[in-house]
Protein backbone atom coordinates (compact mmCIF):
# COMPACT_ATOMS: atom_id res chain seq x y z
CA UNK A 1 0.00 0.00 0.00
CA UNK A 2 3.35 2.13 0.52
CA UNK A 3 1.74 3.57 -3.17
CA UNK A 4 -1.88 4.40 -2.26
CA UNK A 5 -2.27 8.20 -2.07
CA UNK A 6 -3.27 10.02 0.92
CA UNK A 7 -6.45 12.36 0.48
CA UNK A 8 -5.03 14.48 3.55
CA UNK A 9 -2.11 15.34 1.62
CA UNK A 10 -1.85 18.32 -0.27
CA UNK A 11 -2.87 18.18 -4.18
CA UNK A 12 0.61 19.11 -5.62
CA UNK A 13 3.48 19.34 -3.45
CA UNK A 14 6.98 20.36 -5.44
CA UNK A 15 10.14 19.46 -3.43
CA UNK A 16 13.27 21.65 -4.87
CA UNK A 17 12.13 20.68 -8.36
CA UNK A 18 14.62 21.91 -10.96
CA UNK A 19 15.39 21.81 -14.58
CA UNK A 20 18.41 22.99 -16.74
CA UNK A 21 18.94 23.35 -20.12
CA UNK A 22 23.22 23.31 -20.55
CA UNK A 23 23.89 26.02 -18.36
CA UNK A 24 20.48 27.77 -18.09
CA UNK A 25 18.48 26.79 -15.00
CA UNK A 26 14.59 26.88 -16.62
CA UNK A 27 13.40 25.88 -12.63
CA UNK A 28 15.55 26.86 -9.75
CA UNK A 29 14.67 24.78 -6.74
CA UNK A 30 11.13 25.49 -6.45
CA UNK A 31 9.08 24.55 -3.30
CA UNK A 32 5.56 24.61 -2.67
CA UNK A 33 2.26 22.96 -2.60
CA UNK A 34 -1.45 23.22 -3.68
CA UNK A 35 -4.12 22.53 -1.52
CA UNK A 36 -7.02 19.86 -3.01
CA UNK A 37 -9.86 21.59 -4.77
CA UNK A 38 -7.84 24.74 -4.96
CA UNK A 39 -6.55 26.72 -8.23
CA UNK A 40 -2.98 27.60 -8.22
CA UNK A 41 -2.23 30.33 -10.70
CA UNK A 42 1.59 30.63 -11.89
CA UNK A 43 1.73 34.21 -13.17
CA UNK A 44 5.22 35.40 -14.79
CA UNK A 45 6.45 36.86 -18.37
CA UNK A 46 7.87 34.71 -21.19
CA UNK A 47 10.81 32.86 -20.18
CA UNK A 48 10.00 32.68 -16.53
CA UNK A 49 10.27 29.22 -16.33
CA UNK A 50 6.18 28.67 -16.40
CA UNK A 51 6.05 25.81 -19.19
CA UNK A 52 8.63 24.06 -18.42
CA UNK A 53 7.91 23.55 -14.75
CA UNK A 54 4.25 22.27 -16.11
CA UNK A 55 5.87 19.90 -18.65
CA UNK A 56 7.73 18.42 -15.45
CA UNK A 57 4.75 17.97 -13.43
CA UNK A 58 2.58 16.35 -16.31
CA UNK A 59 5.74 13.92 -16.81
CA UNK A 60 6.44 14.99 -20.09
CA UNK A 61 10.08 16.89 -19.29
CA UNK A 62 12.36 14.88 -16.54
CA UNK A 63 13.30 17.02 -13.67
CA UNK A 64 16.86 17.94 -13.40
CA UNK A 65 16.56 17.47 -9.83
CA UNK A 66 13.87 17.09 -7.04
CA UNK A 67 10.77 15.77 -7.35
CA UNK A 68 7.01 16.64 -6.40
CA UNK A 69 4.13 14.33 -5.33
CA UNK A 70 0.81 15.04 -7.36
CA UNK A 71 -2.34 13.44 -6.09
CA UNK A 72 -0.20 11.44 -3.16
CA UNK A 73 2.10 9.93 -5.98
CA UNK A 74 5.45 10.37 -6.36
CA UNK A 75 6.96 12.26 -9.95
CA UNK A 76 9.78 10.30 -10.49
CA UNK A 77 8.82 6.86 -8.69
CA UNK A 78 5.54 6.45 -10.10
CA UNK A 79 4.95 8.91 -13.55
CA UNK A 80 2.66 6.24 -15.05
CA UNK A 81 0.58 6.15 -11.54
CA UNK A 82 0.95 9.81 -12.13
CA UNK A 83 -0.35 10.16 -15.15
CA UNK A 84 -3.78 8.24 -14.04
CA UNK A 85 -4.47 11.53 -11.85
CA UNK A 86 -3.95 14.44 -14.14
CA UNK A 87 -5.04 16.31 -17.08
CA UNK A 88 -3.54 18.57 -19.42
CA UNK A 89 -4.10 21.72 -21.39
CA UNK A 90 -0.84 22.46 -23.20
CA UNK A 91 0.14 26.17 -24.56
CA UNK A 92 -0.40 25.56 -27.98
CA UNK A 93 -3.70 25.07 -29.36
CA UNK A 94 -3.01 21.45 -29.73
CA UNK A 95 -6.45 19.60 -30.38
CA UNK A 96 -5.81 17.92 -33.65
CA UNK A 97 -6.58 19.43 -36.66
CA UNK A 98 -7.57 16.61 -38.62
CA UNK A 99 -10.00 14.91 -36.54
CA UNK A 100 -13.44 16.07 -35.93
CA UNK A 101 -13.85 17.46 -32.34
CA UNK A 102 -15.73 14.42 -31.25
CA UNK A 103 -13.04 12.33 -33.05
CA UNK A 104 -10.82 13.68 -30.99
CA UNK A 105 -12.78 13.07 -27.56
CA UNK A 106 -13.09 9.82 -28.60
CA UNK A 107 -9.33 8.91 -29.02
CA UNK A 108 -9.04 10.41 -25.66
CA UNK A 109 -11.72 8.94 -23.70
CA UNK A 110 -9.79 5.21 -25.48
CA UNK A 111 -6.82 6.05 -24.12
CA UNK A 112 -7.76 6.32 -20.76
CA UNK A 113 -9.48 3.14 -21.30
CA UNK A 114 -12.80 4.40 -20.56
CA UNK A 115 -15.38 1.35 -21.20
CA UNK A 116 -17.75 1.87 -24.20
CA UNK A 117 -21.29 2.97 -22.68
CA UNK A 118 -19.22 5.20 -20.52
CA UNK A 119 -17.48 6.99 -23.12
CA UNK A 120 -20.63 7.91 -25.35
CA UNK A 121 -22.34 9.39 -22.44
CA UNK A 122 -19.44 11.30 -21.35
CA UNK A 123 -18.50 12.41 -24.66
CA UNK A 124 -22.20 13.49 -25.19
CA UNK A 125 -21.99 15.36 -22.17
CA UNK A 126 -19.04 17.12 -22.74
CA UNK A 127 -20.02 18.70 -26.04
CA UNK A 128 -22.89 19.70 -25.20
CA UNK A 129 -20.96 21.41 -21.94
CA UNK A 130 -18.63 23.05 -24.10
CA UNK A 131 -21.27 24.55 -26.51
CA UNK A 132 -19.63 21.97 -29.59
CA UNK A 133 -22.26 19.03 -29.95
CA UNK A 134 -23.63 21.57 -33.36
CA UNK A 135 -19.96 21.16 -34.62
CA UNK A 136 -18.62 18.09 -33.05
CA UNK A 137 -18.78 16.40 -36.91
CA UNK A 138 -16.64 18.93 -38.39
CA UNK A 139 -12.90 19.02 -38.39
CA UNK A 140 -11.08 20.89 -35.87
CA UNK A 141 -9.17 22.84 -38.30
CA UNK A 142 -12.24 24.81 -38.89
CA UNK A 143 -12.54 25.54 -35.29
CA UNK A 144 -12.29 29.13 -33.86
CA UNK A 145 -9.55 29.09 -31.08
CA UNK A 146 -11.69 29.65 -28.14
CA UNK A 147 -13.83 26.46 -29.59
CA UNK A 148 -10.76 24.41 -29.82
CA UNK A 149 -9.80 25.38 -25.88
CA UNK A 150 -13.18 24.52 -24.78
CA UNK A 151 -12.88 20.98 -26.81
CA UNK A 152 -9.16 20.60 -25.12
CA UNK A 153 -10.69 21.33 -21.41
CA UNK A 154 -13.24 18.70 -22.29
CA UNK A 155 -10.69 16.40 -23.29
CA UNK A 156 -8.65 16.83 -20.89
CA UNK A 157 -11.56 16.86 -18.37
CA UNK A 158 -13.15 13.30 -20.14
CA UNK A 159 -11.64 10.90 -17.34
CA UNK A 160 -12.23 13.28 -14.33
CA UNK A 161 -8.37 14.00 -13.35
CA UNK A 162 -7.64 15.12 -9.51
CA UNK A 163 -5.57 17.75 -10.89
CA UNK A 164 -5.75 19.69 -14.20
CA UNK A 165 -3.07 21.45 -15.46
CA UNK A 166 -3.44 24.42 -17.69
CA UNK A 167 -0.55 26.51 -19.80
CA UNK A 168 -1.85 29.48 -20.64
CA UNK A 169 -5.77 28.46 -21.29
CA UNK A 170 -6.92 31.62 -22.62
CA UNK A 171 -4.02 33.18 -24.61
CA UNK A 172 -4.68 34.47 -27.87
CA UNK A 173 -8.46 34.53 -27.55
CA UNK A 174 -10.41 37.46 -27.82
CA UNK A 175 -12.44 38.71 -24.98
CA UNK A 176 -15.61 36.88 -25.17
CA UNK A 177 -14.22 33.62 -26.20
CA UNK A 178 -11.73 34.07 -22.65
CA UNK A 179 -15.35 34.52 -20.61
CA UNK A 180 -16.58 31.97 -22.22
CA UNK A 181 -13.30 29.66 -21.32
CA UNK A 182 -12.94 30.85 -17.60
CA UNK A 183 -17.00 30.36 -16.96
CA UNK A 184 -16.56 26.50 -17.94
CA UNK A 185 -13.46 26.01 -15.76
CA UNK A 186 -15.10 27.87 -12.94
CA UNK A 187 -18.05 25.00 -13.73
CA UNK A 188 -15.92 22.01 -14.25
CA UNK A 189 -13.77 22.46 -11.19
CA UNK A 190 -17.50 23.22 -8.39
CA UNK A 191 -18.62 20.14 -10.13
CA UNK A 192 -15.67 17.76 -9.65
CA UNK A 193 -13.89 19.34 -6.86
CA UNK A 194 -10.35 19.64 -9.70
CA UNK A 195 -7.54 20.72 -7.80
CA UNK A 196 -6.35 23.36 -11.00
CA UNK A 197 -2.83 24.48 -11.73
CA UNK A 198 -2.34 26.96 -14.43
CA UNK A 199 -0.23 29.71 -15.79
CA UNK A 200 -1.15 32.83 -17.12
CA UNK A 201 0.70 35.95 -17.88
CA UNK A 202 -3.17 37.96 -17.94
CA UNK A 203 -3.42 39.81 -14.28
CA UNK A 204 -7.44 39.27 -14.96
CA UNK A 205 -7.19 35.82 -15.45
CA UNK A 206 -5.52 35.43 -12.36
CA UNK A 207 -7.47 37.10 -10.70
CA UNK A 208 -10.56 35.70 -12.09
CA UNK A 209 -9.61 32.23 -11.08
CA UNK A 210 -7.24 31.57 -8.48
CA UNK A 211 -6.90 31.43 -5.28
CA UNK A 212 -3.61 31.15 -4.59
CA UNK A 213 -1.03 33.05 -7.24
CA UNK A 214 2.36 32.84 -7.29
CA UNK A 215 4.44 35.00 -9.55
CA UNK A 216 7.39 33.54 -10.76
CA UNK A 217 10.58 34.94 -12.71
CA UNK A 218 13.48 33.74 -14.07
CA UNK A 219 13.27 30.18 -12.75
CA UNK A 220 11.76 31.52 -8.93
CA UNK A 221 8.61 32.16 -7.17
CA UNK A 222 9.82 35.47 -6.77
CA UNK A 223 6.18 35.75 -4.23
CA UNK A 224 3.13 33.25 -3.47
CA UNK A 225 0.28 34.70 -1.77
CA UNK A 226 -3.59 35.01 -2.32
CA UNK A 227 -4.64 37.64 -4.59
CA UNK A 228 -5.89 39.90 -1.91
CA UNK A 229 -2.92 39.14 -0.06
CA UNK A 230 -0.46 39.89 -2.66
CA UNK A 231 -2.13 43.22 -3.48
CA UNK A 232 -1.92 44.23 0.21
CA UNK A 233 1.56 43.86 -0.14
CA UNK A 234 2.65 46.43 -2.64
CA UNK A 235 -0.38 48.97 -1.78
CA UNK A 236 -3.78 49.79 -1.41
CA UNK A 237 -4.70 50.52 -5.10
CA UNK A 238 -2.03 48.15 -6.74
CA UNK A 239 -3.92 46.04 -9.24
CA UNK A 240 -1.94 42.50 -10.00
CA UNK A 241 -0.02 44.22 -12.82
CA UNK A 242 1.31 46.50 -10.29
CA UNK A 243 2.18 43.23 -7.99
CA UNK A 244 4.10 42.36 -10.86
CA UNK A 245 5.83 44.88 -11.80
CA UNK A 246 6.74 45.13 -8.02
CA UNK A 247 7.63 41.53 -7.52
CA UNK A 248 9.59 41.26 -10.98
CA UNK A 249 11.10 44.64 -11.77
CA UNK A 250 9.62 43.77 -15.27
CA UNK A 251 6.25 44.34 -17.15
CA UNK A 252 3.77 41.31 -17.74
CA UNK A 253 3.91 41.87 -21.68
CA UNK A 254 7.58 42.09 -21.56
CA UNK A 255 9.04 40.27 -24.22
CA UNK A 256 5.30 38.72 -24.73
CA UNK A 257 4.06 40.53 -27.95
CA UNK A 258 6.52 39.13 -30.16
CA UNK A 259 5.22 35.86 -29.33
CA UNK A 260 1.50 36.56 -29.16
CA UNK A 261 1.94 37.82 -32.62
CA UNK A 262 4.04 34.30 -33.56
CA UNK A 263 1.61 32.46 -31.92
CA UNK A 264 -1.59 34.02 -33.69
CA UNK A 265 0.15 33.87 -37.00
CA UNK A 266 0.56 29.45 -36.08
CA UNK A 267 -2.97 28.95 -34.98
CA UNK A 268 -4.23 31.25 -38.55
CA UNK A 269 -1.96 28.73 -40.16
CA UNK A 270 -3.80 25.57 -38.18
CA UNK A 271 -7.32 27.23 -38.89
CA UNK A 272 -6.49 27.46 -42.45
CA UNK B 1 -26.95 21.12 -17.44
CA UNK B 2 -25.92 19.01 -14.44
CA UNK B 3 -22.45 16.78 -14.16
CA UNK B 4 -22.73 14.52 -11.53
CA UNK B 5 -20.23 13.10 -9.60
CA UNK B 6 -18.37 9.72 -11.03
CA UNK B 7 -16.64 7.19 -10.02
CA UNK B 8 -12.57 7.98 -11.04
CA UNK B 9 -11.31 5.42 -14.04
CA UNK B 10 -8.99 3.18 -12.23
CA UNK B 11 -12.16 1.71 -10.41
CA UNK B 12 -13.66 0.12 -14.18
CA UNK B 13 -12.85 -3.72 -14.18
CA UNK B 14 -11.37 -4.96 -17.80
CA UNK B 15 -13.39 -7.26 -18.99
CA UNK B 16 -10.52 -9.52 -20.00
CA UNK B 17 -6.78 -9.46 -19.03
CA UNK B 18 -4.89 -7.09 -21.31
CA UNK B 19 -8.53 -4.98 -22.78
CA UNK B 20 -7.10 -2.19 -21.92
CA UNK B 21 -3.78 -2.40 -23.51
CA UNK B 22 -5.64 -3.52 -26.54
CA UNK B 23 -7.88 -0.28 -26.12
CA UNK B 24 -5.23 1.76 -25.91
CA UNK B 25 -2.95 0.31 -28.89
CA UNK B 26 -6.08 0.45 -31.16
CA UNK B 27 -7.02 3.87 -30.24
CA UNK B 28 -3.59 5.73 -30.69
CA UNK B 29 -4.42 3.26 -34.25
CA UNK B 30 -7.50 4.50 -35.05
CA UNK B 31 -6.15 8.33 -34.71
CA UNK B 32 -4.45 7.95 -37.69
CA UNK B 33 -6.31 6.11 -39.40
CA UNK B 34 -9.62 8.58 -39.40
CA UNK B 35 -7.11 10.49 -40.53
CA UNK B 36 -6.45 8.57 -43.56
CA UNK B 37 -9.98 8.28 -44.51
CA UNK B 38 -10.71 12.19 -43.98
CA UNK B 39 -7.91 13.03 -46.48
CA UNK B 40 -6.52 9.56 -48.65
CA UNK B 41 -4.87 11.60 -50.69
CA UNK B 42 -1.56 9.95 -49.87
CA UNK B 43 -2.64 6.57 -51.16
CA UNK B 44 -3.28 7.51 -54.18
CA UNK B 45 0.28 9.70 -54.54
CA UNK B 46 2.06 6.17 -53.20
CA UNK B 47 1.10 4.09 -56.49
CA UNK B 48 2.70 6.01 -59.05
CA UNK B 49 6.20 4.55 -57.78
CA UNK B 50 5.45 1.19 -57.86
CA UNK B 51 3.79 1.37 -61.48
CA UNK B 52 7.22 2.98 -63.02
CA UNK B 53 8.97 -0.05 -61.38
CA UNK B 54 6.65 -2.55 -62.89
CA UNK B 55 5.61 -0.88 -66.22
CA UNK B 56 9.27 -0.03 -67.19
CA UNK B 57 11.73 -1.26 -65.42
CA UNK B 58 10.35 -4.64 -64.84
CA UNK B 59 9.45 -4.78 -68.48
CA UNK B 60 12.33 -3.89 -69.84
CA UNK B 61 14.20 -5.99 -67.88
CA UNK B 62 11.96 -8.93 -68.55
CA UNK B 63 13.34 -8.60 -72.29
CA UNK B 64 16.99 -8.65 -71.30
CA UNK B 65 16.50 -11.91 -69.41
CA UNK B 66 19.97 -10.54 -68.31
CA UNK B 67 19.27 -11.75 -64.47
CA UNK B 68 18.97 -15.62 -63.17
CA UNK B 69 15.71 -15.43 -61.01
CA UNK B 70 15.54 -19.28 -60.94
CA UNK B 71 12.91 -20.70 -63.80
CA UNK B 72 10.39 -17.52 -63.72
CA UNK B 73 10.50 -14.57 -65.88
CA UNK B 74 12.01 -10.92 -64.35
CA UNK B 75 8.27 -9.35 -64.06
CA UNK B 76 7.90 -12.38 -61.48
CA UNK B 77 10.71 -12.20 -60.31
CA UNK B 78 10.50 -8.72 -59.45
CA UNK B 79 6.75 -8.58 -58.09
CA UNK B 80 6.84 -8.93 -54.59
CA UNK B 81 10.45 -6.87 -54.41
CA UNK B 82 8.37 -3.91 -55.87
CA UNK B 83 5.67 -4.88 -53.58
CA UNK B 84 8.76 -5.15 -50.42
CA UNK B 85 9.96 -1.70 -51.98
CA UNK B 86 6.28 -0.12 -52.18
CA UNK B 87 5.69 -0.91 -48.25
CA UNK B 88 9.18 0.41 -47.03
CA UNK B 89 9.04 3.30 -49.05
CA UNK B 90 5.39 4.03 -47.41
CA UNK B 91 6.45 3.23 -44.10
CA UNK B 92 10.56 4.63 -44.23
CA UNK B 93 9.39 8.18 -43.90
CA UNK B 94 6.54 7.32 -41.65
CA UNK B 95 8.57 8.81 -38.62
CA UNK B 96 8.28 12.35 -39.56
CA UNK B 97 4.44 12.50 -38.89
CA UNK B 98 5.56 12.45 -35.10
CA UNK B 99 7.70 15.27 -35.20
CA UNK B 100 4.59 16.86 -36.90
CA UNK B 101 2.69 16.10 -34.27
CA UNK B 102 5.17 16.77 -31.83
CA UNK B 103 5.10 20.69 -33.01
CA UNK B 104 1.81 20.70 -33.03
CA UNK B 105 1.48 19.22 -29.30
CA UNK B 106 -0.53 16.37 -30.12
CA UNK B 107 1.97 13.67 -29.21
CA UNK B 108 2.20 15.24 -25.49
CA UNK B 109 -1.26 14.72 -25.34
CA UNK B 110 -0.77 10.54 -25.89
CA UNK B 111 2.19 11.18 -23.00
CA UNK B 112 0.26 12.67 -20.15
CA UNK B 113 -2.32 9.94 -20.47
CA UNK B 114 -1.56 6.37 -18.27
CA UNK B 115 -1.26 4.35 -21.66
CA UNK B 116 1.97 2.68 -21.65
CA UNK B 117 4.56 3.77 -24.08
CA UNK B 118 4.68 0.73 -25.93
CA UNK B 119 0.74 1.13 -27.19
CA UNK B 120 1.98 4.44 -28.32
CA UNK B 121 4.47 2.32 -30.37
CA UNK B 122 2.74 -0.01 -31.18
CA UNK B 123 -0.43 1.93 -32.69
CA UNK B 124 1.28 3.75 -35.26
CA UNK B 125 2.75 0.40 -36.59
CA UNK B 126 -0.36 -0.94 -36.79
CA UNK B 127 -1.97 2.47 -38.57
CA UNK B 128 0.92 1.74 -41.34
CA UNK B 129 0.03 -1.54 -41.36
CA UNK B 130 -3.17 -0.81 -42.61
CA UNK B 131 -2.07 1.94 -44.99
CA UNK B 132 0.48 -1.14 -46.39
CA UNK B 133 -2.19 -3.01 -46.93
CA UNK B 134 -3.77 -1.00 -49.18
CA UNK B 135 -0.64 -0.87 -51.38
CA UNK B 136 -0.71 -4.56 -51.38
CA UNK B 137 -4.16 -4.46 -53.28
CA UNK B 138 -2.80 -1.80 -55.81
CA UNK B 139 0.49 -3.69 -56.46
CA UNK B 140 -1.74 -6.78 -56.57
CA UNK B 141 -3.91 -5.29 -59.54
CA UNK B 142 -0.77 -3.90 -61.78
CA UNK B 143 0.52 -6.80 -61.53
CA UNK B 144 -2.31 -9.18 -62.78
CA UNK B 145 -3.04 -6.46 -65.59
CA UNK B 146 0.94 -7.46 -66.24
CA UNK B 147 0.24 -10.86 -66.50
CA UNK B 148 2.38 -11.79 -63.22
CA UNK B 149 1.91 -14.96 -62.19
CA UNK B 150 0.13 -14.44 -58.85
CA UNK B 151 -0.65 -17.19 -56.39
CA UNK B 152 -4.47 -16.51 -54.96
CA UNK B 153 -4.64 -19.70 -52.26
CA UNK B 154 -6.09 -18.70 -48.97
CA UNK B 155 -2.94 -19.64 -47.41
CA UNK B 156 -0.64 -18.12 -49.74
CA UNK B 157 -2.94 -14.59 -49.55
CA UNK B 158 -2.57 -14.85 -45.74
CA UNK B 159 0.66 -15.12 -45.76
CA UNK B 160 1.62 -12.21 -48.46
CA UNK B 161 -0.55 -10.46 -46.11
CA UNK B 162 1.61 -11.16 -43.04
CA UNK B 163 4.42 -10.43 -44.58
CA UNK B 164 3.63 -7.04 -45.99
CA UNK B 165 2.62 -6.11 -42.28
CA UNK B 166 5.14 -7.05 -40.77
CA UNK B 167 7.55 -5.55 -43.13
CA UNK B 168 5.82 -2.28 -42.23
CA UNK B 169 5.73 -2.39 -38.68
CA UNK B 170 9.10 -3.14 -38.84
CA UNK B 171 10.03 -0.21 -40.94
CA UNK B 172 7.54 2.45 -39.79
CA UNK B 173 8.91 1.78 -36.44
CA UNK B 174 12.59 1.96 -37.09
CA UNK B 175 11.97 5.35 -38.87
CA UNK B 176 10.10 6.39 -35.44
CA UNK B 177 13.16 5.21 -33.87
CA UNK B 178 15.04 7.79 -36.51
CA UNK B 179 11.83 10.37 -35.64
CA UNK B 180 12.99 10.64 -32.02
CA UNK B 181 16.75 10.57 -32.57
CA UNK B 182 17.12 13.35 -35.03
CA UNK B 183 13.97 15.00 -33.67
CA UNK B 184 14.16 17.91 -36.47
CA UNK B 185 11.81 17.80 -39.68
CA UNK B 186 14.66 19.42 -41.63
CA UNK B 187 17.33 16.53 -40.59
CA UNK B 188 14.70 13.70 -40.82
CA UNK B 189 13.99 14.20 -44.31
CA UNK B 190 17.56 14.30 -44.99
CA UNK B 191 18.57 10.61 -42.93
CA UNK B 192 15.48 9.61 -44.68
CA UNK B 193 16.65 10.03 -48.16
CA UNK B 194 19.98 8.48 -47.46
CA UNK B 195 17.89 5.11 -46.01
CA UNK B 196 15.76 4.44 -48.43
CA UNK B 197 17.69 3.59 -51.35
CA UNK B 198 20.55 1.79 -49.58
CA UNK B 199 18.01 -0.38 -47.85
CA UNK B 200 16.83 -0.96 -50.83
CA UNK B 201 19.81 -2.11 -53.02
CA UNK B 202 21.23 -3.94 -50.16
CA UNK B 203 18.41 -6.69 -50.72
CA UNK B 204 17.44 -9.38 -52.64
CA UNK B 205 14.39 -7.40 -54.21
CA UNK B 206 15.38 -6.51 -57.73
CA UNK B 207 18.51 -9.43 -58.12
CA UNK B 208 19.17 -12.29 -56.40
CA UNK B 209 21.35 -12.96 -53.79
CA UNK B 210 23.78 -15.02 -55.51
CA UNK B 211 24.58 -12.13 -57.95
CA UNK B 212 25.94 -9.90 -55.25
CA UNK B 213 29.36 -9.46 -54.22
CA UNK B 214 30.19 -11.02 -50.64
CA UNK B 215 30.13 -7.66 -48.71
CA UNK B 216 26.59 -7.08 -50.08
CA UNK B 217 25.52 -10.40 -49.47
CA UNK B 218 26.31 -9.85 -46.32
CA UNK B 219 24.47 -6.88 -45.47
CA UNK B 220 21.82 -7.56 -47.27
CA UNK B 221 21.37 -10.85 -44.91
CA UNK B 222 21.04 -8.72 -41.98
CA UNK B 223 18.57 -6.20 -43.59
CA UNK B 224 14.93 -7.07 -42.81
CA UNK B 225 13.99 -6.54 -46.67
CA UNK B 226 15.65 -9.26 -47.65
CA UNK B 227 13.77 -12.03 -45.75
CA UNK B 228 10.18 -9.90 -46.51
CA UNK B 229 11.41 -10.53 -50.22
CA UNK B 230 11.73 -14.22 -49.91
CA UNK B 231 9.23 -14.83 -48.42
CA UNK B 232 6.94 -12.69 -50.87
CA UNK B 233 8.71 -14.42 -53.44
CA UNK B 234 7.21 -18.06 -52.68
CA UNK B 235 4.02 -16.79 -51.30
CA UNK B 236 2.86 -14.37 -53.98
CA UNK B 237 4.48 -15.88 -57.18
CA UNK B 238 3.59 -19.65 -58.91
CA UNK B 239 7.12 -21.35 -58.88
CA UNK B 240 8.60 -18.96 -57.17
CA UNK B 241 10.98 -19.73 -54.36
CA UNK B 242 12.18 -18.97 -51.23
CA UNK B 243 16.22 -19.09 -51.06
CA UNK B 244 16.37 -18.84 -46.85
CA UNK B 245 12.76 -20.74 -46.03
CA UNK B 246 9.74 -19.22 -45.36
CA UNK B 247 10.28 -20.10 -41.44
CA UNK B 248 13.31 -18.68 -41.22
CA UNK B 249 12.20 -15.48 -42.82
CA UNK B 250 9.00 -15.05 -40.97
CA UNK B 251 11.41 -15.54 -37.46
CA UNK B 252 13.96 -12.90 -38.69
CA UNK B 253 11.15 -10.79 -39.79
CA UNK B 254 9.47 -11.15 -35.91
CA UNK B 255 12.69 -10.80 -34.29
CA UNK B 256 13.30 -7.30 -36.18
CA UNK B 257 10.06 -6.12 -35.13
CA UNK B 258 10.61 -7.12 -31.61
CA UNK B 259 14.06 -5.15 -31.71
CA UNK B 260 12.82 -1.73 -32.93
CA UNK B 261 9.82 -1.74 -31.02
CA UNK B 262 12.25 -2.39 -27.93
CA UNK B 263 14.23 0.54 -29.09
CA UNK B 264 11.30 2.96 -30.25
CA UNK B 265 9.14 2.71 -26.67
CA UNK B 266 12.53 3.41 -25.16
CA UNK B 267 13.39 6.43 -27.30
CA UNK B 268 9.50 7.75 -27.87
CA UNK B 269 8.67 10.47 -24.61
CA UNK B 270 12.23 11.86 -25.71
CA UNK B 271 10.74 13.01 -28.64
CA UNK B 272 9.16 16.06 -26.56
CA UNK B 273 12.31 16.71 -24.44
N1 LIG C 1 13.76 22.39 -24.73
C1 LIG C 1 14.44 23.49 -24.34
N2 LIG C 1 15.76 23.61 -24.62
C2 LIG C 1 16.45 24.69 -24.22
N3 LIG C 1 15.93 25.72 -23.55
C3 LIG C 1 14.62 25.68 -23.24
C4 LIG C 1 13.80 24.56 -23.63
N4 LIG C 1 12.54 24.78 -23.19
C5 LIG C 1 12.57 25.97 -22.57
N5 LIG C 1 13.81 26.52 -22.59
C6 LIG C 1 14.22 27.82 -21.98
O1 LIG C 1 13.81 27.80 -20.64
C7 LIG C 1 13.31 29.07 -20.24
C8 LIG C 1 11.90 28.92 -19.71
O2 LIG C 1 11.03 28.63 -20.79
P1 LIG C 1 9.49 28.33 -20.57
O3 LIG C 1 9.34 27.35 -19.49
O4 LIG C 1 8.89 28.01 -21.88
O5 LIG C 1 8.97 29.76 -20.07
P2 LIG C 1 7.48 30.33 -20.00
O6 LIG C 1 6.53 29.22 -20.24
O7 LIG C 1 7.38 30.91 -18.64
O8 LIG C 1 7.38 31.38 -21.03
C9 LIG C 1 13.41 29.96 -21.47
O9 LIG C 1 14.60 30.70 -21.37
C10 LIG C 1 13.48 28.98 -22.60
O10 LIG C 1 14.19 29.53 -23.68
MG1 LIG D 1 5.03 29.02 -21.59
Amino acid sequence: MENAPDATLNAIEVQSLTRRFGALVAVDHLNFSCASGATFGLLGPNGAGKSTLIKMLTTLLPPSEGTAKIAGYDLVQHPELVRGKIGYVSQMLSADGDLTGYENLLISAKLYGMPRAERARRIAQALEFMDLAHVSGKRVRQYSGGMIRRLEIAQSMLHRPAVLFMDEPSVGLDPSAKRSVWERIRELRREFGTTILMTTHDMEEADHLCEMVAVMHRGVLAALDTPAGLKAQVGAEATLDDVFIHFTGATISEGGELRDVARTRSTTQRLG
Amino acid sequence: MSLAHEAPLSGWAEPFPGANYLRQTLAVAESDIRKLIHDPVELFTRMVQPVLWLLIFGQVFNRARAIPTGGISYLDFIAPGILAQSVLFGAIFYGISLIWERDLGIVQKFLVSPAPRSTLVLGRAISSTARSLCQMVFVYVIAALLHVQLRFGIFALAGVVAAVMLGSAIFSTFSLIVACLVKSRERFMGIGQVLTMPLFFASNAIYPLSLMPGWLRAVSRVNPLSYQVDALRTLMIMGGSSAFGIGHDFLMLLAAFAVVMAVATRLYPSIVT
